[in-house]
């Protein structure tokens, strides 16, 4: 048996026929990388930074930097085992026909070796240099990422990235776990900016890639539910986005200076909502969906960075038990 | 494998070859920065106690 059919085996089967006629050895070290989904990887490092040093415990540098090491990693072998299980719909989307999988220069069988090496070794090394609670927290997350969200979630529901973004809400807190050995009411709140952050951020992409998840016959809402609703729903999380991200000021955890970056940057979110929800059919509602897509991406960087920023100053940011 | 003998078996080209190469020296280093780490942390985390053990 050659290792091309051995790993055809554990492909989906739309991609077994496929993957048994490709060719051995032909992964570069950049498409293990992309594997990893540096991109979404990036994200989950500077959430889990934030997480990690607003916390009121100090952990040593190079303890903190092993942590984010470690989430860094199950973050990206996270990625690998969606692209491992999501080869198929990925073979037929326009935005990742070339990921290494359903491109053929990864065999599916080692992306899945290769992201539940990376899932086992992260956890672990989490447990043993840093804590016990941390690691539990990552393994949980790549399992509700993997199983819970990918191979569930995903196609079953357009409910899909509502409930699955939490997996990309926990990062800092594992972040705040690695430092404090607990869960704080404000690592509790960070989820909930990140987790009310995902619905518009996703919705927003699929209101202008709708024929590749409906050709991927993926059950996002603007596919199921129509582009209204989805522009409707939008709105509605946007506008409960808005307090919930101020909510760290309001409650007296963060400072004045993160306060009025919050609700400016909420209510910028909610109009760009507003003028997505307005918009006539055509290109015009296309560059809004884009317009909300990017800014949201700004939005969650500038909220994160102002929490970082405020306690590099020593500002009465966050430290109300430190 | 069920290859008869004297057969060639999976020839590889010389990109595969180039790659498989580029692999095994990323997969090097990563294990190389790895057994850093371990010993660097086990120092942070011992500090001067890593030399306090039982004979």
């Amino acid at each position: 048996m050659s290792l091309a059919s051995e790993s055809a085996e554990l492909a989906p089967p739309p991609l077994r026929a496929e993957i048994a006629r490709a060719e051995p050895g032909m992964a570069g070290v950049g498409d293990y990388f992309a594997l990893m989904k540096p991109r979404v990887m990036s994200l989950v490092v500077f959430t889990a930074l934030v997480g990690l040093v607003v916390a009121p415990t100090h952990l040593h540098p190079v303890l903190s930097f092993t942590a984010l090491l470690c989430i860094a990693v199950g973050a990206g072998a996270a990625g690998a085992l969606n692209m491992w299980y999501d080869a198929d719909i990925d073979a037929v989307m326009e935005r990742t026909a070339d990921r290494p999988v359903p491109a053929g220069r990864v065999q599916p069988g080692e992306a899945l070796a290769f992201g539940m090496t990376l899932a086992v070794g992260s956890v672990a090394l989490l447990g043993l240099m840093v804590n016990w609670l941390a690691a539990g927290l990552l393994a949980f997350t790549i399992f509700f990422y993997v199983v819970v969200y990918t191979m569930w979630l995903k196609r079953w529901t357009p409910q899909n990235i509502v409930i699955g973004g939490a997996s990309g809400a926990f990062p800092p807190m594992i972040g705040w776990a690695a430092a404090t050995g607990g869960i704080g009411i404000e690592a509790c709140l960070l989820f909930l900016i990140i987790f009310f952050w995902t619905p518009p951020h996703f919705w927003a992409l699929s209101l202008y890639r709708t024929d590749d998840y409906a050709r991927a016959n993926i059950p996002m809402l603007p596919v199921v539910a129509g582009v209204e609703e989805t522009r409707r729903q939008i709105l509605l999380y946007s506008l409960v986005l808005a307090p919930i991200g101020a909510s760290p000021w309001l409650l007296g955890y963060a400072s004045l200076a993160y306060g009025i970056v919050a609700t400016v940057s909420g209510a910028l979110m909610i109009v760009l909502s507003l003028r997505l929800k307005r918009a006539p059919a055509g290109p015009a509602a296309e560059q809004a969906a884009k317009h909300l897509f990017a800014f949201s991406i700004l939005y969650l960087f500038v909220l994160f960075a102002m929490l970082l920023i405020g306690q590099g100053l020593g500002s009465p940011s966050w430290r109300v038990f430190g | 494998m069920s290859e008869q003998p004297g057969e060639p078996g999976i020839v590889l080209t010389a990109e595969q070859k180039r790659r498989r190469r580029a692999r095994s020296i990323a997969l090097a280093l990563i294990l190389g920065a790895l057994v850093l780490l371990v010993y660097v942390v086990t120092i942070v985390k011992l500090g001067p106690g890593v030399l306090v053990r039982p004979l």
